[in-house]
């Protein structure tokens, strides 16, 4: 098995959270930024994943698995409360959760 | 506690009642504590009287405790009382006393019953404060007390702008008096280095200091002492220039009109000058200054009078023209026939400003003369009161304004501040006195009836007995009032250096101040006849420019407008944008331009923040590595 090079491994890494974060910051439904999120999170276990294999370490792996667990547990959270926010307002729309203001 | 001190304590104890329950108060609780605590003043300050009169003592006081002290003059909370204030607290308490029980009756109905009897009783704890004062800050105490209370009931019922605006005026005005008299204070202080009212009548006698006329100075100290203090009484008594605020005043209820307008307040300017005469002794110039101010102020005030038409203008008028004669006498020497005429003032004064309020309670409160007329068949026994306080005013023979007046004109012609031009100041005035009293007397009581609807029966008036009774000793008080001989010239200081008295009195000087008030009668009998007589004429108010003017207090009003008022506010308007305006202002705008900015960023949209976050995460982390 060929060697993956740490740098690749990172660019992927960076380039999926870069991806997840613009999707977050440009869409305005609430449930494509919960999925932009979970790339996002997904960005950052590639790169444990890819860190811990380089280094043949465990440690990478148990980590994601901890990240997994919270992204579960913060998309049940988020549905939720997209749940809320679709029959209060009738919208996914985020834009239109805007009377917090200074 | 002796009993000089306890003078002010009753009314005070029942102001503090009064204030303090208030309306929970039914109206006969309120008026028993006001009248009762006035009552028993009055009761106090005749033992008092006749205490001073019997012994051999001149004087009485009474030591409290010290206020305060300044280098080595104490100033304490003492009381004085010797012959002057004798006759000041007599005419406080006894006056006081009759106008107090006729405004229980009068202000019955007022819904801010207690309130008034309140101020009323807070009014002549200051009014004795100031007359029993025995040092010159105490009696500025109770000079700013009784100024306050004029304010508070002037504006009694608030609820009218014209109210509030008068009491505004008179607080005002009065205050500029003020303060030219707490600087005379200051410049006393200053020379003779007490306070004590006794010590510097002294002091002025005897420092040389004080009278002479330092190196490069047109005037000595005493000469702007004396000219200041004459501010004070000035504003007080409503005298010229500072006299517009009291035919104004006359917005507040009558009874107060009576005491504070009439019988007592604005004659503090009066008893400040008689007070401090070992200090305008020394200083002839400003006792000129005093009688012709007294003189110009007393003819002008007539011819006003002249020209009213509101029945309480028409009396306010007549009483700044009678303390222009109290004025006079001052300026003249003549002390003691100026405080004997503030006494008898006090009581037919009163008697005519309570008589009117009587008729004005009758009428359905309706105060224009033009809508009286022939109210002698009406109100007779009001009628009949009011004439009697007219014959006093006109100086009738016999009657006490007769006695006090013709004590003044008669010092005036030899008097070395005063002589034969004041005297004829006098006689014109006494004629205005006579021809606008005969006006009123005409217009309000005779000739036909104005008035469409029916009076007030005078039944319908609870109490009208006891009304009717205050009014009748005053009356007997304003006819009596003159037997009472006042003599106070032993408690005045007389001319240090007699000044050469260049006037010889010639022999027809009584006679013609006698025949005076009755040429003013037969005069007013034949010119304003149609007020007298029934006929189908209409009588309304003359329209004519003149009249007009002299109505609307010769239009001093008017200049001050435009001298003083105007250019303040104009001045007041530019200065709203000055340096320091704008310099403070600038802090102002650098921390609204940061909220503006900052309350952009806080746009409440999600997305935004988050955008935020990242790209400011991203900035962190370029400072970090680079």
């Amino acid at each position: 098995m060929t060697e993956i090079p740490l740098t690749h491994i990172l660019i992927l890494s960076s380039l999926l959270f870069i991806i997840g974060f613009v999707g977050v910051v440009v869409r305005r439904n609430t449930l494509f930024m919960l999925m932009s999120l979970e790339v996002m999170l997904n960005a950052v276990g590639v790169a444990f994943i890819g860190a811990g294999s380089v280094w043949q370490e465990a440690d990478g792996q148990i980590m994601f698995i901890l990240i997994l667990t919270l992204a579960a547990a913060e998309v049940a959270v988020g549905l939720a409360l997209l749940i809320r926010m679709q029959r209060r307002y009738r919208t996914l729309d985020i834009d239109v959760l805007n009377q917090m203001k200074g | 506690m002796s009993l000089l001190a306890s003078l002010p304590l009753y009314p005070l104890l029942s102001f503090l009642i009064l204030v303090s329950y208030g309306k929970r108060l039914s109206w006969g609780v309120a008026s028993w504590i006001s009248v009762g605590s006035m009552a028993a003043a009055a009761l106090c300050s005749i033992f008092l009287v006749n205490q001073l009169s019997t012994s051999d003592t001149t004087v009485i006081t009474a030591y409290m405790w010290q206020w305060f002290s300044v280098g080595s003059a104490k100033v304490n909370i003492s009381f004085y009382l010797d012959a002057l204030s004798a006759v000041m607290i007599l005419v406080v308490t006894g006056v006081g006393f009759l106008i107090h029980l006729f405004a229980a009756i009068y202000m019955k109905s007022d819904e801010n019953f207690s309130r008034f009897m309140a101020y009323m009783n807070l009014f002549i704890v200051a009014m004795l404060v100031l007359v029993l004062a025995d040092n010159l800050v105490l009696l500025y105490l109770g000079w700013e007390g009784v100024g306050l209370c004029s304010f508070l009931l002037i504006g009694f019922w608030y609820k009218e702008k014209s109210n509030v605006l008068a009491a505004r005026k008179a607080f005002i005005i009065t205050r500029i008096g003020d303060t030219a008299m707490a600087i005379g204070l200051f410049l006393l202080f200053k020379s003779l280095a007490s306070l004590n009212i006794a010590d510097i009548n002294q002091l002025a006698q005897t420092t040389e200091s004080f009278t002479l006329i330092s190196m490069n100075a047109t005037h000595s100290d005493a000469y702007w002492a004396a000219l200041l203090l004459l501010g004070g009484a000035v504003g007080k008594s409503a005298q010229l220039p500072l006299q517009t605020w009291l035919p104004d005043a006359m917005a507040g209820p009558t009874p107060i009109s009576a005491l504070i307008h009439a019988a007592t307040m604005v004659t503090a300017g009066v008893y400040l000058i008689a007070r401090m005469n070992g200090v305008f002794l020394m200083t002839p110039e400003v006792m000129n200054y005093v009688a012709w101010l007294g003189g110009i102020t007393l003819l002008l005030a007539g011819v006003a009078a002249l020209a009213q038409n509101d029945i309480k203008r028409v009396l306010a008028y007549s009483t700044m023209s009678q303390i222009g004669y109290m004025m006079l006498a001052l300026g003249a020497g003549a002390w003691s026939a100026g405080v004997f005429h503030l006494m008898t003032h006090a009581f037919f004064k009163a008697l005519l400003f309570l008589t009117a309020g009587a008729v004005i309670l009758a009428l359905h409160h309706q105060q224009d003369l033009f809508k009286m007329g022939g109210l002698l068949k009406k109100l007779p026994v009001e009628a009949t009161l009011f004439l009697i306080g007219l014959a006093c005013l006109i100086a009738l023979p016999g009657t006490s304004g007769f006695f006090s007046k013709e004590a003044i004109i008669a010092s005036l012609w030899s008097s070395p501040t005063a002589g034969p031009s004041l005297w004829w100041c006098a006689i014109l005035g006494a004629l205005l006195t006579s021809i606008y009293s005969c006006r009123l007397f005409f217009l309000a009581f005779l000739g036909k009836s104005r008035f469409p609807e029916t009076l007030v029966p005078s039944d319908h008036i609870e109490n009208n007995k006891l009304l009717r009774g205050a009014l009748f000793i005053l009356a007997l008080l304003s006819l009596l009032g003159g037997l009472v001989t006042v003599d106070l010239s032993s408690l005045f200081l007389s001319y240090k250096q007699s000044i050469a008295n260049s006037y010889e009195s010639p022999s027809w000087l009584h006679v013609t101040a006698i025949a005076t008030p009755f040429v003013g009668i037969i005069f007013s009998w034949f010119y304003y006849k149609n007020y007298r007589v029934i006929s189908d004429e209409s009588v309304v108010a003359s329209q004519s420019t003149f009249v007009v003017f002299c109505r609307n207090g010769l239009g001093f009003d008017t200049l001050y407008g435009a001298l003083l008022i105007k250019p303040y506010c104009f001045v007041a308007r530019l200065n709203r944008k000055d340096l320091f305006d704008q310099t403070l202002m600038l802090t102002a705008w650098y921390v609204r331009i940061w909220r503006d900015v900052l309350s952009v960023s806080q746009n409440g949209s999600l997305r935004w923040f988050a955008a935020a976050f990242g790209l400011s995460m991203v900035g962190l982390i370029c400072v970090v590595i680079l």
